[in-house]
């Protein structure tokens, strides 16, 4: 099965304002990408599209085998298939604070694969191992610390074995302290070759992590390249006084 | 044992048994339907459909923007004129669940809206559909936030009832009148219809704290 994220001239606006302009870009297997930018430069948004969060209004997205025309109206089918083959971990965690920790992990096991009882817990037991919380099973997400909660949530959105994963700024609502231990997890992952696509703020671990960069800047690409590239042979004064004052956060 | 007393012994009876033929299986009639038509009608106006939206929000404005004892008299007295007669049980169940279906809608479509977009989001990129969504993530919050006003919403039609006096059902308070009219012991008699009535809604009370404590076990 075809396993990349591709956009081909994709246009997205928030009423009059372009936040993503004609971007033609893929995402390939087993690649890690960090998404940079500063503040507003759509970075979030270029995500967000990538599972239909947002729809843009012009350019075609293909996520694995399914290919998807932004001019007309997405399909229902469409949308849940493109959902289906990525998964998504968010800077406020969003898990449901009314199931518990393993009932987060086994949701969409349950609900969208139809798996049985029995196998989902099998497989939600193995990935909280994984992150670190079987200890936190049968709590519910207001016991845990931000820490805990994102590495659930990351749990959850491993358990539905996606081609992709998506992460929103996963550690900025985090305390320095508890972000450790969320980037641990995702250094493991990408250590296991995971396809990742990172929005981050966090240099130092695109630094770490990354085998590719993207650099945007109101709504466009600056930079696609390998990450040693961007960080030692840049010569583009944008992106320059970019890490330079980053660095100081 | 003086007049009065014995008035009042007499007549805590007659007043507490309309309260379990009437009053009450009244109030848990009328409130069962109006849960239901509450639910449906803060769901549509949710929707993504315009004429859904805008045909329930014209039932809630007009059930929310006027007196539920006009809409009685409309229902019961109004109707036989349009061809439609409809008892007065019929008419109060129909009046009551309409009314109190528009008031607790709002009280759910409230509280729907105040679970965070995220929440609707992380649901959806798991792959879930609209109704998955709403049954597995929205629905059990929406239970825990507008359990406090839709226990209120029965408060009030509970009281509400007291209006069918008027359209000849003998709920507590018409058997009230009629003893008053009987004994003219008016402070007497309606305070004792007052006291039934806290009786009854302040075992509502304890059971909405109860609930309330069960649906929040996870906060």
């Amino acid at each position: 099965m075809l396993h990349i994220v591709k956009f081909q001239q994709v246009t997205k606006y928030f009423g009059q304002q372009e936040a993503l302009k004609n971007i033609d870009l893929t995402f390939h297997k087993g690649e890690t990408t960090v998404i940079l930018g500063p503040s507003g430069s759509g970075k979030s948004t270029l995500l967000r599209c990538i599972n239909l969060l947002e729809k843009p209004e012009k350019g075609t997205i293909s996520v694995g085998d399914i290919k998807i025309d932004l001019s007309k109206p997405v399909s229902k089918k469409d949308t849940l298939a493109i959902r289906q083959r990525t998964a998504m971990v968010f800077q406020s965690f969003n898990l449901f604070p009314h199931m518990k920790v393993l009932e987060n992990v086994i949701e969409g096991r349950l609900t969208v694969l139809k798996e049985t009882r029995i196998d989902a817990v099998e497989k939600g037991q193995l990935l909280l191992e994984k992150v670190g919380l079987s200890q936190k099973i049968d709590s519910y997400p207001a016991q845990l610390s931000g820490g805990q909660q994102q590495r659930v949530a990351i749990a959850r959105a491993l358990a539905m074995e996606p081609q992709f994963l998506l992460f929103d700024e996963p550690t900025s609502a985090l305390d320095p302290e508890l972000e450790g231990e969320v980037l641990k997890v995702l250094k493991d992952l990408s250590e296991e070759e995971k396809s990742m696509i990172i929005v981050t703020h966090n240099l130092n671990f695109a630094r770490e992590v990354a085998d590719r960069i993207l650099f945007l800047e109101h709504g466009e690409i600056v930079f696609d390249g390998a990450t040693a590239q961007f960080f030692e042979k840049n010569d583009n004064a944008r992106i320059q006084s970019f890490i330079q004052s980053m660095q100081f956060i | 044992m003086s007049r009065e007393m014995q008035i009042a012994l007499d007549s805590i009876w007659p007043i507490l048994k309309a309260g379990l033929i009437v009053t009450i299986p009244l109030s848990l009639i009328a409130f069962a339907i109006a849960l239901v038509v509450a639910v449906i009608t803060a769901l549509a106006r949710i929707s993504n459909y315009k004429i859904l939206r805008a045909i329930f929000g014209i039932y809630v404005w007009i059930f929310r923007g006027t007196p539920v004892l006009v809409q009685l008299f409309i229902v019961f007295f109004g109707f036989p004129k349009a061809g439609i007669t409809l008892d007065a049980w019929t008419a109060a169940i129909i009046t009551f669940s309409l009314n109190t279906g528009a008031y607790a809608s709002e009280s759910i479509r409230a509280s729907i809206l105040a679970i965070p977009k995220g929440q609707w989001e992380a649901a959806e990129s798991l792959g879930m559909t609209y109704w998955q969504v709403l049954r597995r993530v929205i629905a059990p919050q929406t239970i825990r936030i507008s359990l406090p006003s839709v226990t209120n919403d029965f408060i009030d039609l509970v009281k509400g009832t007291s209006l069918v006096a008027s359209i000849t059902l003998a709920d507590m308070f018409m058997v009230g009148q009629q003893i008053t009219a009987r004994t003219y012991e008016p402070l007497l008699i309606y305070s004792l219809c007052a006291v039934i009535y806290l009786i009854f809604i302040s075992v509502l009370m304890y059971l909405q704290g109860r609930l309330e404590k069960y649906a929040s076990k996870y906060v």
